[in-house]
């Protein structure tokens, strides 16, 4: 009967164990679900026509909105995407076709390092480089070091979509007489290119949340801009900025810009997952 | 590593260079140009990190010149001019000590989450799980913060420290006044945060466990644990720690919302001697810091050179966690 009771045991074992890793879904999920229901229930009541449309007011008086912060978001990510994505479709497209060689094992290694550099040491190497350079807080900065954020992940997704291309459809546009960087670009890539935008998507997603490498390279501002080099805002500035004011009516605003931001961030990340998802579906 | 490359997903495409594209093989004008732009891009990234370690090194210089080794052992903290005191300890050591927290309770966690969603749930709610959880990890760090200081906070302050300085403040790591801006929030918060990542590596590499593992499990006569523990487990250990380290990664260096929830602190008070005390990272000072510092004074130089040093830390942490994980790919245990 020894052994009766040892199975009693290990049974018993295995059902703490199977409720134990119920738990822990549990308690990762709970934070997600808690703070997509505090920004939807205390963001909305800030949402108005006023508040979407209109700059920051007076420090310490209702009022006044989020509106150069949007816009601020939006020119960095045009910025930030016009440096980053050709850049890093480029490299991935060179890893993908070229880099089975040393250079291209240690670009691929420090892609992913650089992938997992923390953000504000970005920012901070940008401050030296940019913001001292030019002896001011610019967009132009801010672009700079949220490209570099984005290039590792653009690399990355690139390279991985170009390998899934079957090598038929290479053999096949070779033979009928094209040039190699022909064939790249007019069969290889197009063939990727749902691997491709999901990647960039998913970058932009990325940037748009990023906040502490723009502290000390666009600053944040109170104003439209005029120009692209003087600081602007961004919505994660202004979120961070408007927290931190001892005033219910700024939580309150910091709530809304948070509603906005993450409805912008989950948005573009649920079409980017859904476009891979169709592209693996079409493919081959 | 391109050996290695292959695993059940890229079969019949797994390609490198295919013959028709070597390099050699680039005789027209088009292709050398074209190849020419493309290895200039790939060389931004060698370029960018080179840069990245000399431009900070150079922008901390003057603080390194003139505290020398005593700015890394250093606890003082004081811009005031002519009274001038810059030592990174307290910071540094916030920083181990928060991210300490948060591998501590999110690996266990992130561990649990990653065995049920590869071993345990049916495939009906696996993906609409896996989903959610990787939302999780697209959530801008500011807006943790943001919850951190008006949900978050008070569930600490609350359900753990106030018991814990009520049951074990005697111990000096437990003693203070419970008030929700402490070390302890800023490592839980980093906990949440690193679940995402260290869960959806796990997964992964337990997925990628050949299921022959668990079947000789089973015809020993295994219970489920038992076939996942000694089957499984101990066969993705390596892949298991590199996630764990990718995970220790994002903790070390993530900045908003730890920034918003820790208390900051500044000097000697910094430094973690309990965990219900304010304290700070290197992350969070510089954040906190950076826009105030005079420009012409030694301020901005020693935010840059706690910088250096986070840099030094993340750059470890981080080469340690792609060479392990390049390594456990190369055995084939990951795709």
């Amino acid at each position: 009967m020894w052994s009766e009771t040892n199975y009693k045991i290990r049974k018993f074992k295995e059902r703490l164990f199977l409720a134990l890793t119920v738990v822990a879904v549990i308690l990762a999920i709970l934070p997600l679900l808690s703070i997509l229901f505090e920004v939807v229930i205390r963001g909305l009541p800030a949402i108005s026509i006023e508040f979407l449309t209109s700059p920051p007011g007076v420090i310490g008086q209702p009022g006044g909105g989020i509106a150069n912060a949007i816009q601020g978001t939006f020119i960095l990510i045009a910025l930030s995407s016009l440096i980053g994505v050709p850049i890093g479709v480029l490299a991935g497209i060179y890893l993908a076709e070229f880099g089975n060689n040393p250079f291209g094992r240690v670009v691929r290694f420090l892609s992913d390092v650089l992938m997992q550099m923390p953000s504000i040491v970005i920012g901070i190497f940008v401050y030296v480089l940019v913001v001292l350079a030019l002896g001011r807080f610019s967009p132009i900065a801010g672009a700079v070091a949220l490209s570099i954020i984005m290039l590792p992940i653009v690399i990355k997704t690139t390279e991985e979509s170009i390998r899934l291309v079957p090598n038929l459809l290479r053999e096949g546009a070779v033979a009928l007489g094209l040039r190699r960087w022909r064939v790249i670009l007019s069969i290889v890539v197009p063939a990727a290119k749902s691997g491709v935008v999901t990647g960039v998507m998913l970058a932009v997603a990325r940037i748009a949340g990023e906040t502490a490498p723009l502290i000390m390279t666009v600053l944040g501002s109170q104003w439209f801009p005029t120009s692209l080099f003087e600081p602007i805002d961004a919505l994660t500035l202004r979120i961070w900025r408007l927290a931190l004011l001892p005033y219910e009516y700024a939580q309150q605003q910091a709530w809304g810009a948070a509603l906005v931001l993450i409805a912008m961030v989950l948005t573009l990340n649920v079409v980017a997952k859904t476009l891979s998802k169709m592209g693996r579906k079409v493919k081959i | 590593m391109g050996k290695g490359r292959g695993g059940g997903k890229v079969n019949h495409s797994e390609i490198f260079a295919p013959r028709l594209l070597r390099l050699s093989s680039l005789s027209f004008k088009g292709d050398r140009l074209f190849l020419a732009l493309t290895v200039a891009a790939a060389s931004t990234v060698i370029v960018i990190m080179a840069l990245l370690v000399i431009k900070i090194y150079e922008g901390a210089a003057p603080v390194f010149n003139r505290f020398g080794f005593g700015f890394l052992t250093g606890v003082d903290w004081n811009p005031v001019e002519g009274m001038e005191a810059y030592g990174a300890l307290p910071y540094l050591l916030g920083t181990l000590t928060t991210s300490a927290i948060a591998l501590i309770v999110g690996v266990p966690i992130s561990l649990g989450v990653a065995i049920f969603l590869a071993e345990i749930a049916p495939s009906s709610i696996r993906a609409p799980l896996s989903y959610l959880i990787e939302l999780l990890a697209a959530v801008p760090s500011v807006i943790y913060g943001l919850w951190g200081v008006f949900v978050f906070r008070f569930w600490v302050r609350d359900l753990i420290e106030a018991s814990l300085s009520t049951y074990l403040g005697f111990i000096p790591i437990f003693s203070g006044t419970p008030y929700g801006l402490s070390i302890l929030s800023g490592g839980l918060i980093l906990a949440i945060m690193i679940i995402p990542t260290v869960s959806a590596v796990c997964k992964e590499v337990l997925l990628a466990v050949p299921n022959t593992q668990r079947e000789a499990a089973y015809s020993l006569g295994a219970t489920r644990w038992e076939a996942i523990r000694i089957g499984v487990l101990s066969y993705a250990r390596a892949g298991i720690v590199g996630a764990i380290i990718l995970g220790l990664g994002r903790a070390v260096g993530e900045t908003m919302a730890v920034t918003m929830v820790i208390g900051n602190a500044v000097g000697q008070a910094a430094l973690p001697t309990s965990l219900l005390k304010a304290g700070q990272t290197m992350a969070s000072l510089i954040a906190n810091e950076f826009n105030e510092a005079n420009p012409v004074s030694l301020h901005p130089s020693a935010l840059i050179g706690v910088g250096f040093i986070l840099l030094i830390l993340a750059l470890i942490i981080n080469v340690a966690a792609q060479l392990l994980i390049y390594h456990v790919r190369a055995k084939g245990v990951v795709e």
